[in-house]
């Protein structure tokens, strides 16, 4: 039987504003532990929350941005549990009216747009930080004791949650890259998995292809990279795939997913259903947000980046147009084509040259002049040259001065060099290892300090060890 | 040379007059209060503790001292909500009822009893002992702000501030025979004050007579910033001075005045307040309330111990308080809150944990506030036709002590007349009314929302009619 892969993805997002959800401590790492805190985020008696305006303004926009419908009226609620890690007793978080509802977001395939929906997004304040000292787990079954920062409680988060609506871990990765990128622009938080500002939890279930049921599902936590939910996902499917197929029954569970081996390992289950006795926060009034408030911030939305996708690809390809969207490139790409820079080669040279560099900070006009003289001038001149790219004031009319080394005769006694000293790779080109075209290169290249160009030296590799056969 | 101060007699309005003539230092003033508790306050242990005269920072060199009940938080004071889960707990930041206070130039004299977590009706739920009743101390001086207010009574404050839920404030002012505002929910910040039902609770002022409970309201009340729950007075706090009620129609709700337990002489000294109130040129008209009354209670205690379930979450022994080791969490919590909370905190969690759970939420809580929304709406539809609402506020006077305390249902039905307008937002004012049995009666009156200069000018007015005198004839 074939089955088909049913994942919904639930993100949490740490927005940063400049103070936290419901008190005016600092929101941020960088103080030492317990310094940024208060009456308010250690849940003193007495002391009261006090929403954060901004924080609400940019789940409005990054719900208008995943396409959902903004509530009129939205309200905070209380859910009840213990853990050392919640001061209140409780977490505040909008539960039965979000903010953000029914939305969707498109992700451009080769065989078209995939739709995902978005179910949800909601406002919601973070536990602290716990740290469990001793025991084997690293969690609080077992530990000596546990250490409890906290800095990060009550900092704003966003939670969205997807509908069952990814058929495949790459579906996951690239809607998750168009989720980063549209958050990153929207300037709301920097949505680094790495240091937790974006993190994703995934319900994964399978079905026979060509059916529309919802199995059981299990909830696998703790991937700290794109790239981990993706082999979370894909493990967990040929896990449920093996189960079925020997005659078993999924059940459900969660699982913490181990990046270094690739292995699942589930939770301790709990010995009772969880009841969080949801109720409406009355220490706050529910969130009714204008409707002129939601229009500016409509007005304010970028373009999305799927829609952008799609225009690239008409003189790109899909995947080339998807790295340049996701990287954050494709304004920067746009510009240095509008000033007169060969498509494709733009395309590379950004999507391979200038990724991590602040685009807004790069001269189109001068990348193009850059692009264009690429093969032209001296490869060690290029190299230093988009290294400096997006300093201030940066100029290419320097660079372009310089010329590669062309002239055949003067490359050659290199190229003849370079043969002698490494007669065993000669042999072995010889022999067939025609890989090895790419090393003589880089040895000419080398001992013309970057000089040579690069494309005429690979030619005249080739023809003299064509010749000499 | 200072005056002789009588603080038996001497009201809030009277005290700073006399500081403002210097006749008296704000110093003085504070010195004679605690003498007066030093002598008055081992029989009736209306306060945890008290507090030295501290030189405050204003120009005028201060004003008149204040008692707050302990469930208000007061920087660098110990405030423990009359619980032992908070014995020894120092708040870090004031209340900002207290900061307003201390801003207003009151030195505060002491934190006063509590039932503990504000639950109860005659301050023996406090973990730390009753209060007596300044007029026979043999009875409880009601609850939960009975320290507050057999305090007032006793001469042991000049005012204080009280929290009220379902009748904190109220009832002890009734049972002690003072003046005592619960305000429009909304009107005074709850910041800094121990939570019981986030969505009842109210901080208000207890007072020898109406025109300082107006007086001490104008201090603390107002948008705060810290509680979002707050708005801005939609007129300023007049001190009342009308002495006529011409014009004024007084609705008497049937079911909140021939209610089952209304005790004879509790109705007839309501029913000789009214009448004096047509002298004053009222007009008097019977009205109903009849699903307010007949559901009031029941809800009540479905909506605030499910908040109060929630609320009281936050004592699990990792931050402050009391703290009861254990080798896991888990236990470390249950220890703790096993060791930490009396009787009725407990009975109020779990009544309120259940009324919260899924499968009950709808049944319960859900179902209450649907019925809190129809009882806002009977009384609006009373205030169509009536200025104010008159009723006794209490069904009884003082009770014994342990008189009730072995039978919680007994003592709910203590809140029965001025738990309905709590669950409206509704303001309500305690002026006393006469006595039964040599024990004070309070009339309660309710008002719309924001109504508040209304009941001081009716409460003032009946108040100078009435010639009620506030000092227990024991103390006179």
């Amino acid at each position: 039987m074939s089955w088909q892969p049913v994942v919904g993805l639930e993100i949490h997002v740490q927005l940063k504003t400049r103070t936290k959800m419901f008190c005016r401590c600092a929101n941020g790492y960088g103080g030492g532990e317990n310094t940024q805190v208060c009456p308010v985020c250690l849940g003193y008696p007495g002391a009261l929350p006090v929403p954060n305006r901004t924080a609400i303004e940019w789940t409005l926009k990054l719900g208008l941005a995943l396409g959902c419908a903004i509530a009129p009226r939205a309200v905070f609620a209380r859910k009840n549990y213990f853990y050392p890690d919640l001061p209140k007793g409780y977490q505040i978080s909008q539960y039965d009216l979000p903010s953000c509802v029914n939305g969707r977001v498109l992700v451009p395939r080769g065989d078209g747009d995939h739709e995902i929906g978005i179910v949800r997004a909601h406002l919601e304040e973070d536990a602290a930080k716990t740290t469990h000292v001793g025991g084997r787990t690293g969690r609080i079954g077992g530990a000596e004791h546990s250490l409890v920062d906290f800095n990060r409680g009550g900092t704003p988060l966003v939670e969205i949650v997807t509908g069952p609506h990814v058929h495949s871990s790459e579906d996951a990765r690239r809607f998750l890259q168009l989720l980063r990128q549209t958050i990153v622009e929207l300037g709301i938080s920097d949505a680094e998995m790495e240091k937790g500002t974006l993190r994703v939890d995934a319900n994964v279930s399978v079905r026979p292809e060509g059916s529309d049921e919802l199995r059981t599902r299990c909830e696998l936590k703790n991937m700290n990279s794109f790239r981990f939910v993706a082999q979370g996902i894909d493990a967990e499917v040929a896990r449920q795939i093996a189960v079925y197929e020997s005659g078993g029954e999924v059940v459900q569970e969660t699982y913490d997913f181990d990046a270094a081996t690739g292995a699942l390992t589930a939770r301790r289950s709990k010995e009772e259903a969880d009841d969080y006795r949801y109720f409406p926060e009355p220490d706050l009034v529910p969130v009714e947000p204008p409707a002129e408030l939601v229009e500016r911030l409509r007005a304010e939305l970028p373009e999305p980046p799927a829609a952008r996708i799609r225009r690239l690809e008409a003189e790109l390809d899909l995947d080339r147009a998807t790295v340049l969207v996701t990287g954050g490139l494709d304004r920067l790409y746009e510009a240095t084509v509008a000033a007169g820079a060969d498509s494709v080669a733009a395309a590379n040279v950004i999507a391979n040259r200038l990724a991590g560099v602040d685009a807004r900070a790069v001269d189109a006009a001068e990348l193009a002049q850059l692009v264009e003289a690429r093969d032209r001038i001296p490869r060690g001149a290029l190299d230093e040259a988009l290294g400096k790219v997006a300093e201030p004031g940066f100029s290419a009319a320097p660079y372009l001065e310089q010329e590669a080394v062309s002239d055949t005769a003067e490359l050659e006694p290199i190229v003849a060099r370079v043969f002698a000293a490494h007669p065993g790779q000669v042999a072995a080109y010889r022999g067939g290892k025609e890989g090895l075209l790419g090393f003589f290169v880089g040895q000419v290249m080398k001992e013309t300090g970057g000089q040579a160009n690069p494309r005429v030296v690979s030619e005249l590799v080739r023809e003299q060890l064509a010749d000499e056969s | 040379m200072s005056a002789v101060v009588d603080t038996l007699r001497l009201t809030a309005e009277e005290a700073n007059g006399l500081l403002a003539r210097r006749e008296v230092t704000a110093a003085e003033l504070h010195e004679a209060y605690l003498a007066a508790i030093a002598e008055r306050d081992p029989e009736l242990h209306c306060y945890l503790r008290t507090l030295p005269y501290e030189a405050g920072e204003e120009p005028n060199g201060g004003g008149v001292p204040i008692a707050l009940k302990d469930v208000i938080s007061t920087k660098g004071v110990e405030t423990t909500a009359g619980s032992r889960m908070l014995e020894g707990y120092v708040p870090v930041f004031d209340a900002t009822v207290a900061e307003r206070c201390r801003a207003a130039g009151l030195s505060v004299l002491g934190k006063t009893n509590t039932d503990e977590f504000a639950m109860g009706s005659s301050t023996e739920n406090s973990a730390f002992g009753p209060s007596r009743n300044p007029w026979d101390p043999e009875r409880v001086p009601g609850g939960s702000g009975g320290g507050s207010a057999a305090a007032v009574s006793a001469g042991l404050a000049p005012w204080a501030l009280g929290s009220d839920t379902g009748g904190s404030i109220k009832q002890p002012s009734a049972l002690c025979g003072n003046v005592g505002l619960r305000p429009t929910y909304g009107t005074v910040s709850r910041y800094g004050v121990v939570a019981f039902a986030s969505s009842l609770d109210q901080i208000g002022p207890v007072a020898r007579n109406v025109r300082d409970c107006a007086l001490l309201l104008s201090i603390i009340a107002g948008k705060d910033e810290c509680d979002s729950t707050t708005v801005e007075l939609p007129e300023p706090v007049r001190l009342p001075e009308r002495e006529d009620l011409t014009g004024l129609r007084i609705g008497v709700p049937k079911e909140m005045n021939e209610a089952e337990g209304i005790e004879p002489g509790v109705a007839a000294a309501v029913a000789r307040a009214l009448e004096l109130a047509r002298e004053l040129g009222a007009e008097v008209g019977d009205c109903e309330l009849p699903r307010s009354v007949e559901y009031g209670l029941a809800c009540y205690y479905l909506i605030a111990p499910a908040e109060a379930s929630s609320n009281l979450a936050r004592y699990d022994g990792v931050r402050y308080g009391l703290r009861v080791d254990a080798d896991r969490f888990s236990e470390m919590v249950e220890r703790t809150r096993d060791a930490g909370f009396g009787d009725e905190p407990k009975r109020r969690i779990m009544l309120g944990t259940y009324a919260l759970s899924a499968g009950y939420y709808d049944a319960f809580y859900g179902q209450a506030q649907k019925v809190r929304t129809v009882i806002a709406r009977e009384h609006a539809a009373a205030f169509e036709q009536f200025d104010v609402l008159v009723s006794p506020t209490s069904p009884t006077v003082a009770f014994k002590l342990g008189e009730k305390a072995a039978n919680p249902l007994a003592m709910y039905l203590s809140d029965l007349l001025t738990i309905p307008s709590c669950m409206a937002g509704l303001p309500g004012l305690n002026v006393p009314c006469g006595l039964s049995e040599g024990l004070p009666v309070g009339l309660q009156l309710i008002g719309p929302q924001f109504s508040e200069n209304r009941l001081f000018e009716v409460g003032h007015a009946l108040e100078r009619a009435l010639g009620f005198d506030p000092v227990p004839e024991r103390l006179r």
